[in-house]
């Protein structure tokens, strides 16, 4: 009997992100868009994994089907063994354009996602959870600003505080890099695998850039070209954490995977522009 | 993102007879529309204006010689000083016109000089008050002022409330926009007699033209304002689940604030406009009853000063209502 259970557990675990079957069709009649032509994708409790490929292939897409933003036309996406049907907070997003609300202040902005958590929590509580959220990103001397008063890596780093501050079982991001400079780029894909080690949230990740995609993931998904984008290939990236840029370097998967990735994206981009070689 | 539609740049709302976009092209209700958020018409020039200044350096670099901090200086008197002068200067000129034309034989319009030498009293003395068919002319001022201000925050919360409704709900829209599109073509005067007919006074026809006049690009600028509500804090709402009185007072009340501020600027104009012609017709205490009595009694430089009043009224109230919004409605970015 324990046995059974226990196969149930990491079977569950195993599956924890479920997309089987997925369809997903925009607009009608002669306007009809067909995004994603059947996506089988299983990600497993605590693992990190990043959807890499083209512009328009619809990734995106496919995490708005997971934060349940939109819904599948047909298949189904679940997560934890229940069906998404609506937005919820245990699918917490940062999205690509770090949709701060302007008018709150930055402690405001999370304690948003805090306030959903706890709502019968006292006003004490929840405004210490959600400077704790923001001493995580290292934004402490900052909490009292408006979103136009920050940087954009400033900014995106609210959105990141945010969504962890969701308690959420899947974090979702969506390209949660790719407005930002090389440089500041760098130093938030840092701070993210130091609060990501630290505890393990399953991950999903849209992105173009292919270092990004190995140095943060345990497996990179490719999708093919849209319309009627399909998942082309899954590469595992065997590289031992935690990570360090420095050492990624001298890793013999890290070239090898690398290389993988850009001979896909430069081969499948022959009727499409490469945005990978950031 | 994926674009399922695109969101047809808009002009924002529009001064006076502002566009309502199709509610299938409208922003807010697909909630994956990537909308750019549109600027409100009416920014406020003097902001803008004082940012620009406060964005100069403050201190030359050091190299340079003082006297540039003086010839700066200076150049900023000069130019502080013109926008004072100048108006000065148009104005004075507008008068001679005027006093020279007035002073032709046979016109019957008395030139600045006489206004003042025959309304003196007038002028002089805004609130005397010798029974109610004879009082100052500040007196006049505030039972007009006190009419819209009643007329004007009725349309205010009405306004406000109906723009949510046919903002949030697209069969309310649908029901409700072919109405309201006819009716705010509808000239205020042409309520009056109706207004009469139901309330048999005159004081509350009166508020209800003004309310009548104000309510309608209140309406429809909120309902724009919600309808352009952006896709991406549409979305925040939805995963981070903000609803009900959250959603409210977080979401949806700041992003529509720069155009209901719009559409009650509008307002506070229309409505001051209507209450001088209201009053003529509904007589009483009133700054436009008393334009109708001195025409009638051929005071006519009474009736200049009058209306030299009104259009300072009428200018306060507009000022008044753009400090409020730019304290509330342009906190976006």
């Amino acid at each position: 009997m324990g046995d059974t259970n226990l196969d149930l557990n990491a079977e569950r675990e195993a599956r924890f992100v479920d997309i089987s079957g997925v369809h997903k069709l925009f607009g009608s009649g002669k306007s009809r868009y067909h995004a994603l032509a059947g996506v089988d994708l299983r990600i497993a409790k605590g693992e990190f994994v990043s959807i890499i490929g083209h512009s328009g292939c619809g990734k995106s897409t496919l995490l708005n089907l997971v934060a349940g933003l939109n819904l599948p036309t047909t298949g189904t996406v679940a997560v934890n063994g229940k069906e998404v049907n609506a937005p919820g907070l245990d699918r917490a997003v940062v999205f690509q354009s770090h949709s701060l609300l302007p008018w709150l202040t930055v402690l405001e902005n999370v304690q948003v996602a805090v306030d959903s958590v706890y709502p019968d929590r006292n006003k004490q509580f929840r405004l210490e959870e959600a400077r704790k959220y923001v001493e995580m990103v290292h934004l402490g001397k900052h909490a009292n600003k408006k979103p136009p008063e920050l940087s954009g890596g400033m900014k995106q780093r609210v959105g990141i505080a945010r969504a962890f501050a969701a308690n959420p079982q899947v974090l979702l991001l969506d390209e949660p890099f790719g407005a930002l400079d090389a440089l500041t780029r760098g130093s938030m894909q840092d701070e993210l695998t130091s609060i990501w080690e630290k505890n393990r949230k399953t991950v999903m990740m849209i992105t173009h850039d292919v270092d990004e995609a190995v140095f943060l993931s345990d497996r990179i998904v490719l999708m093919s070209n849209g319309p009627a984008a399909v998942i082309a290939k899954v590469v595992e990236v065997p590289i031992p954490r935690p990570r360090t840029r420095e050492a990624l370097l001298e890793d013999s998967h890290y070239l090898e995977i690398r290389k993988e990735l850009l001979h896909y994206l430069i081969g499948a981009s022959s009727h499409g522009s490469v945005s990978a070689a950031a | 993102m994926k674009t399922e539609k695109q969101t047809p740049m808009g002009k924002g709302p529009a001064s006076g007879i502002p566009e309502i976009p199709e509610p299938e092209k409208a922003g807010g209700r697909g909630h994956q529309v990537v909308a750019e958020r549109p600027k409100p018409m009416i920014t406020n020039l003097k902001t803008v204006e004082t940012k620009m200044k406060a964005s100069q350096p403050a201190k030359p670099p050091a190299q340079l010689p003082p006297p540039s901090e003086d010839a700066e200086k200076a150049a900023r008197m000069r130019d502080r000083a013109r926008t004072f002068i100048m108006p000065v200067l148009a104005l004075a000129f507008i008068g001679l016109f005027w006093e020279i034309y007035s002073s032709r034989t046979g016109v019957v319009l008395p030139g600045p000089l006489k206004t003042i030498h025959d309304s003196w009293n007038l002028i002089a003395h805004p609130w005397f008050d010798h029974g109610p068919n004879d009082k100052g002319l500040g007196w006049q001022l505030l039972s007009s002022l006190q009419r819209v201000a009643i007329g004007y925050s009725l349309a205010a919360v009405v306004g406000i409330f109906l723009g949510i409704v046919i903002g949030k709900s697209a069969m309310a829209f649908k029901a409700l926009d072919p109405i309201f599109q006819v009716l705010r073509t509808i000239p205020p005067l042409a309520w009056l007699p109706i207004s009469l007919a139901t309330f048999n006074q005159a004081n509350p026809s009166a508020i209800f033209v003004i309310f009548v006049t104000a309510v309608w690009p209140i309406i429809i600028n909120t309902s724009v304002g919600i309808m352009r509500i952006p896709a991406d804090y549409e979305n925040v709402a939805r995963v981070y689940q903000l609803t009900g009185s959250r959603y409210f007072f977080k979401v949806m009340l700041p992003s529509a604030a720069p155009y209901i501020f719009t559409g009650l600027r509008i307002s506070i104009g229309m409505a001051w406009l209507a209450i001088v012609a209201a009053e003529m017709l509904t007589g009483g205490v009133g700054i436009g009853f008393f334009i109708w009595d001195s025409w009638n009694s051929s005071r006519m430089s009474d009736i200049l000063v009058s209306v030299c009043y009104v259009g300072l009224i009428g200018l306060t109230l507009d000022r008044i209502v753009a400090k409020i919004a730019s304290l509330f409605g342009t906190k976006g970015e």
